[in-house]
């Protein structure tokens, strides 16, 4: 743990920041979402900022990501356009995949952001491709794979082992475990233990609280190195809770009364602020300094995706194919 | 004479296996002469009429208009009038007709020459003056399918895959007919082919000149089939069709320009063509020859300087229907020694084999 | 040219593609067939031959042996292909899709589309079909329909060894994900193929034969089929115009329409079973946009609906015939079936 606490101070400000960016984002799509500017519907990332932002902190763009339905976190983490996400979500022409996507299938290849998947546990095997190209062209990037409690459990996933172990790939499996598969606890659902499935493919791997960032990162970084340097997949396991529903619009009756409530004590968020503060690390102007900027981008963004146009009807039937 | 002459299926190029009889311009009873045209055949290649190589009475047409025979197989009977009905029967009978294989013939070779590999076919005795047949733009060495065996027969024959045609390399930095002379000479020395007759086609003809004309005293007689090079006209939508289309519908009315009749143009010769231009890299040769040689409508390769200063003979066969060079402009640029062929278009050689043939063995002589 | 067979021009498009381009690469089960076994490395060469010799050639960093885990490898595969590589992969038997429908129906099909044309999916899936050797239910279905339905893929079905070769490279140098199905029974078939490589572009069908009377539209094996029944009718002063697709995505629909227009008479020979075929969706396509040109319906020749039979007495029932070809071009023309066909 004291590796973390030495990140300098330009570091630590870019990890507030990629939180603190998730989680105003996401709160600000749950209000557009509830206003009506948002079509289909959002799964919404709050309490799991820590993961996104400690993890892909130590990605560069030839690093790839396959994210989860939950994707807007992974992607504000990544280094994706904010703007071109809220146009995306809010299904404009300009949006990062020309309003085509939406929330679902956010991405942007360019930033090393292989897609939000409608699919649960599809990004395993993707990921696992993205691995082999880099280990094959000798470049040292590596790939992460998340995926949910409820997605742990899908063939894709368990076959995604077998192989990464077999060519020894470079790339991470994150199990985003907040407890949930929809409506279904991960108790329900889950039998053995994510580390020791793992284990049982000879993959390395680690159980981390998910509301704190510095173990996220310390555990991560070790794993991506491994990565790298040619040492074959990890597993981590991340447990932490998520504020809200499965999706916008989930009454969460399968959710204890105080449930949330408990949770949000230990918010990733006030977690940092506070190791931070009380080791002195950063000041609470610094953060707060951090949080005008960010909420002013937000507020930006969605009123610019507000006022940009709609695709045509021509771009219908735009990228099919490659050449058709 | 009393003997029985059997008339067989020809064999038109390698990978003939069978042909249809179509149409029998006689009948019998008929006297006919060596060269008399006897039957249509149509294959799977072309079609063209074969000719009697005997002269006598055709007394039995034994393959019906029709039938589809292998080739080697009797298709009629030559005889004296003296030769009874019954021994014709009885040649007939022990005539296998269905299963006589002819020996497979000579294949392609390659040979590395400066710029790549050159493929080409040598059909023909081991000694004797050489034959070496220069195709022209768009074609390969199969363009010379009935006119190699024929000639084969006496000399030995070598013809070749221009550079950016066939199955010879095809990228290149020049590709224009100089460049391409160069290569046949590189060819001809490669071979050791010396005193040597060279037969050129279209593009394939300006190369020879060419090349004739700086080889020193190693080529001994040139023949010249509807040249390019002496004038300055050519039928520039041919080039912008053969180039550009890559479906069968389209490309077969181009085709068909190269010749006097349509008919004598196979499915699967316009298939072949396709499957030419579907190689790496054909399509770039295809583009970069034509603009080095006769970019738009206008020739810019020029031979008539060659030719003045060649102390050879020299032989221009000219097809009097020819679509893609004007004849009349190549019979205006020389003094001697042209002949036109009536009812041939652009590729005399194929059209009228026999004729062309004919006149290129009299000329070797001269 | 050379005549080569069916398994060796596929296996000559990859090689030459491979030597040509070192970010192709092979995946599948046993397609060296061997890694890491005490004996022969490429002792297979893949589980029908065609992929022999590549691991001596190009080792283990580009031809790569497989887990039985489609959804994993053929996964893989496709990220691959979305982020730099242009793998063939091969699905040892189409029969098998139902395990990795997703990675291709919802992934590489959908990359380009829903990422706003930011992706691109190079990635050749390789896949065997088609009724033969006793196979059975599990391992002689031909379901190029299925992935033709999907958009964002390409469906690719060579017929003969020169149409394979040109097809595969085409198929590799192509920037879509594209299927490609070889028909097994074809494998041993040869054909002239030119030593040099060639592409043929997709979407551009082959008329083999061009008669007046019945325009026949054929895939794969079919064309063979089709070609013979073509002939044999001759006898009998019937001209056929024979279509062969080469890909039912993208479907050269123009070239369809042309050759029933001069026919007016149309009959689609399909391997595969008939719900939602190919076949259908010929018909479909003629029938409404060229409905004027017909003389006579269509008429389908095609597998039943049923899986394929094992025995012996029944598998050669299943597969359209010859002869059903011959009895189609008669009753599409009104004519009396010859003599006792079926």
């Amino acid at each position: 743990m004291i590796a973390a606490i030495q990140l300098n101070r330009s570091e630590l400000l870019d990890a507030y920041e990629r939180m603190f960016a998730i989680r105003t984002f996401e709160e600000t799509m749950r209000r557009e979402f509830a206003a009506g500017s948002i079509p289909g519907t959002v799964h919404l990332y709050c309490g799991e900022e820590a993961s996104a932002a400690g993890i892909c902190m130590l990605l560069q763009h030839g690093d790839m990501i396959a994210s989860t339905h939950r994707g807007h976190g992974h992607c504000v983490a990544k280094g994706c356009d904010i703007e071109g996400m809220v146009k995306e979500i809010m299904g404009r022409r300009d949006g990062l995949c020309g309003g085509k996507g939406g929330s679902l299938h956010i991405a942007d290849l360019t930033k090393g952001m292989l897609g939000a998947n409608g699919i649960v546990g599809a990004g395993g095997p993707l990921a696992c491709g993205a691995a082999l190209t880099a280990k094959l062209k000798g470049t040292k990037d590596v790939s992460v794979a998340f995926y949910g409690d409820g997605g742990s459990n899908q063939g894709a996933i368990l076959e995604s082992y077998n192989l990464a172990r077999l060519w020894n790939l470079p790339v991470i499996f994150v199990v985003e475990d907040n407890g949930y598969a929809e409506a279904t606890p991960s108790g329900w659902a889950v039998s053995g233990s994510q580390v020791r499935r793992a284990n049982a493919f000879d993959i390395p791997a680690a159980e981390v609280d998910g509301n704190d960032f510095f173990q996220v990162y310390d555990t991560a970084a070790e794993m991506i190195e491994r990565a790298r340097e040619g040492g074959g997949p990890s597993l981590l396991h991340i447990k932490f809770t998520r504020f809200y529903g499965h999706f916008e619009g989930d009454a969460q009756t399968y959710r204890g009364k105080d449930e949330v409530a408990e949770a949000r004590k230990r918010d990733p968020l006030d977690v940092f602020r506070n190791r931070v503060l009380d080791a002195a690390l950063l000041e609470r102007s610094e953060l707060e300094a951090v949080e005008g900027k960010i909420k002013a981008l937000l507020e930006d963004a969605v009123i610019a995706a507000k006022n940009s146009p709609f695709p045509d009807e021509a771009d219908l039937l735009t990228d099919v194919y490659v050449e058709y | 004479m009393s003997g029985i002459t059997p008339i067989t299926m020809p064999k038109w190029g390698l990978t003939m296996e069978e042909g249809t009889v179509v149409k029998w311009a006689v009948k019998a009873g008929d006297l006919i002469s060596q060269e008399q045209e006897l039957v249509d055949i149509e294959t799977t290649k072309l079609a063209n009429v074969y000719e009697s190589p005997v002269d006598g009475t055709l007394r039995r047409i034994v393959a019906a208009e029709g039938e589809v025979v292998p080739v080697g197989a009797l298709i009629a009977v030559v005889a004296g009038n003296d030769v009874a009905d019954e021994e014709i029967d009885a040649f007939i009978a022990e005539s296998n007709r269905d299963v006589v294989r002819v020996a497979a013939g000579p294949v392609p070779e390659t040979i590395a020459l400066p710029g790549g590999q050159v493929t080409y076919l040598k059909v023909g005795p081991e000694d004797g003056e050489p034959v070496v047949f220069v195709h022209g733009f768009g074609a390969d060495h199969k363009g010379w399918v009935l006119n190699q065996s024929a000639i084969s027969e006496s000399h030995p024959t070598f013809a070749l895959d221009l550079p950016g045609h066939g199955a010879s390399y095809k990228r290149a930095e020049d590709l224009s007919a100089s460049a391409l002379a160069e290569a046949l000479l590189s060819f001809l020395n490669k071979l050791d082919l010396k005193n040597v007759h060279l037969v050129g086609h279209s593009l394939g003809a300006a190369v020879a000149a060419l090349a004739a004309a700086s080889s020193g005293s190693n080529v001994k007689t040139l023949t010249l089939i509807a040249p390019a090079g002496l004038g300055s006209k050519i039928n520039g939508p041919f080039f912008d069709g053969f180039i550009v289309e890559t479906r069968a519908k389209k490309l077969r009315p181009i085709i068909e320009m190269l010749v006097s009749d349509p008919g004598i143009i196979s499915a699967d010769m316009v298939e072949d063509v396709l499957k030419f231009k579907r190689l790496d890299g054909a399509q770039e040769a295809l583009t970069a020859v034509r603009a080095a040689n006769f970019p738009g409508s206008e020739q810019t390769v020029s031979i008539g300087p060659a030719i003045e200063a060649l102390k050879i003979p020299i032989l221009v066969i000219l097809g009097a229907e020819d679509k893609v060079i004007p004849p009349f402009q190549t019979k205006e640029l020389l003094s001697a020694n042209v002949v036109e062929v009536p009812g041939a278009g652009h590729i005399p050689h194929l059209e009228k084999a026999s004729d062309v043939n004919q006149r290129i063995q009299a000329h070797f002589g001269s | 040219m050379p005549r080569k067979s069916y398994r060796q021009a596929i296996n000559e498009a990859l090689r030459q593609e491979m030597e040509r381009d070192p970010s192709v690469i092979l995946m599948g089960e046993d397609v060296s067939g061997g890694t890491g076994a005490p004996g022969e490395q490429d002792a297979w060469g893949g589980p029908f031959g065609v992929t022999k010799g590549l691991y001596t050639k190009f080792g283990p960093d580009r031809v790569l042996d497989t887990h039985i885990a489609e959804v994993s490898y053929i996964g893989a595969a496709v990220g691959a292909a979305a982020t730099g590589l242009r793998p063939v992969a091969d699905l040892m038997y189409v029969d098998f899709i139902g395990t990795c429908l997703d990675q291709l129906m919802n992934q590489a099909a959908k990359f380009r589309y829903m990422f706003g044309g930011k992706a691109t999916t190079p990635l050749v899936v390789r896949t065997s079909y088609g009724v033969g050797g006793n196979g059975a239910a599990q391992h002689s279905q031909a379901l190029y329909p299925i992935l033709t339905h999907i958009p964002g893929l390409k469906v690719v079905l060579p017929s003969s060894p020169y149409e394979a070769k040109g097809l595969m490279i085409q198929a590799i140098r192509d920037n879509d994900p594209v299927i490609f199905f070889e028909n097994r029974a074809l494998y041993d078939t040869m054909g002239e193929v030119p030593d040099e490589p060639y592409s043929i572009p997709f979407g551009q069908a082959n008329v083999l034969k061009e008669g007046d009377d019945v325009t026949i539209v054929a895939f794969g094996r079919m064309v063979s089929f089709a070609l013979t029944a073509a002939e044999s009718v001759q006898k009998l002063g019937i001209s056929c115009t024979v279509v062969d697709p080469r890909t039912t995505s993208p479907l050269d629909v123009e070239t369809i329409l042309e050759t029933v227009a001069e026919t007016g008479r149309l009959v689609v020979v399909d391997e595969a079973t008939p719900r939602c075929s190919m076949a259908t969706d010929i018909v479909s396509l003629v029938s409404t946009n060229g409905f004027a040109t017909l003389k006579a319906a269509p008429k389908i020749v095609s597998a039943p609906h049923s899986p394929v039979p094992f025995s012996t007495a029944l598998e050669p029932l299943y597969l359209p015939s010859v002869e059903k070809i011959e009895a189609a071009i008669l009753a599409v023309l009104d004519k009396a079936p010859i003599n006792n066909a079926a």
